[in-house]
């Protein structure tokens, strides 16, 4: 026996389980990485507020009455919560949609092309779905709001 | 259709997530061509849009079928989206039952209600 076997070594880090506050925050995520948890969470808000999403359907679309209470949610509020928090809602919806989109186009484009699955273009079309989707977001948010 | 139960049954190998993958690439394509379609007319309306044109979007048959098909299409995408969170981060299997029967009737009830709207217009 080697003097080196026989020794107390160091005991090493063990790694049983992610915490998702003491581990999760230390974590580095590329651009790609965003997306894709962005893509989660798009998708959840917008499986939450389905029925928000309906009801706005009904409201708009079933007669020239409920269209002005559609119209007054926004602008005047509904069950005590005052309009521009409703609008914020449909902000907030509006930024789902676009990111959950576009990502959904990203991940269509690397199904079904090789050259798509890169480094480099799995960051340069993160990157583009970001700007895009929060671009159009506060481009469409401003409309929104009143202030254009 | 191969026997794949009893002894028979394939427990290892790929393929298992095939058909949920695919269905949903498919149902994304649908909504992708619809919100091309709604876009489109909301776009090229001519002057503001008020309840007449919002409402006369829907009111041809086959924007009502389209309308329709995305509903569905909707169910089955989201349905294989939730189930996918719902694995991945919802260990105990009592809990991510519940989640998944939640998820269903939520799912079920909001498509009655869109369908409904869609053809009483």
């Amino acid at each position: 026996m080697t003097e080196m076997a026989s020794t107390q070594r160091p005991k090493r880090p063990e790694f049983r389980n992610i915490n998702a506050f003491t581990d999760l925050p230390s974590y580095r995520l590329p651009l790609a990485g965003i997306v894709s948890i962005l893509h989660r969470v798009s998708g959840a808000i917008m499986f939450v507020l389905m029925p928000f999403i309906i009801w706005m359907f009904d409201t708009s679309i079933s007669s020239d009455i409920s269209f002005d209470r559609f119209k007054s949610t926004f602008n005047a509020g509904m069950l005590g919560l005052p309009g521009f928090l409703w609008k914020l809602v449909a902000l907030a919806l509006i930024w789902a949609f676009l990111h959950h989109f576009l990502a959904g186009l990203r991940h269509l484009w690397m199904d079904s092309s090789h050259e798509a699955v890169s480094k480099n273009f799995g960051r340069q079309s993160a990157a583009f779905t970001l700007v895009v989707s929060i671009g159009l977001t506060l481009v469409l948010g401003a409309k929104l709001f009143g202030l254009y | 259709m191969s026997v794949n139960y009893g002894s028979k049954r394939i427990v290892v190998g790929a393929h298992y997530g095939t058909r949920d993958w695919l269905s949903q690439r498919i149902t994304a394509a649908l909504m992708v061509i619809f919100t091309a379609l709604l876009l489109a007319q909301v776009i090229f309306s001519k002057g503001a849009i008020g309840y007449d044109q919002w409402a006369g979007i829907f009111s041809p048959q086959w924007m009502k079928v389209l309308t329709f098909a995305v509903i569905v299409a909707m169910l089955q995408h989201v349905w294989v989206g939730m189930r996918d969170i719902w694995m991945d981060y919802i260990k105990p299997v009592g809990l991510r039952l519940l989640l998944q029967v939640f998820t269903i009737i939520w799912l079920v009830a909001c498509a009655g209600w869109g369908v409904q709207v869609l053809w009483r217009l």
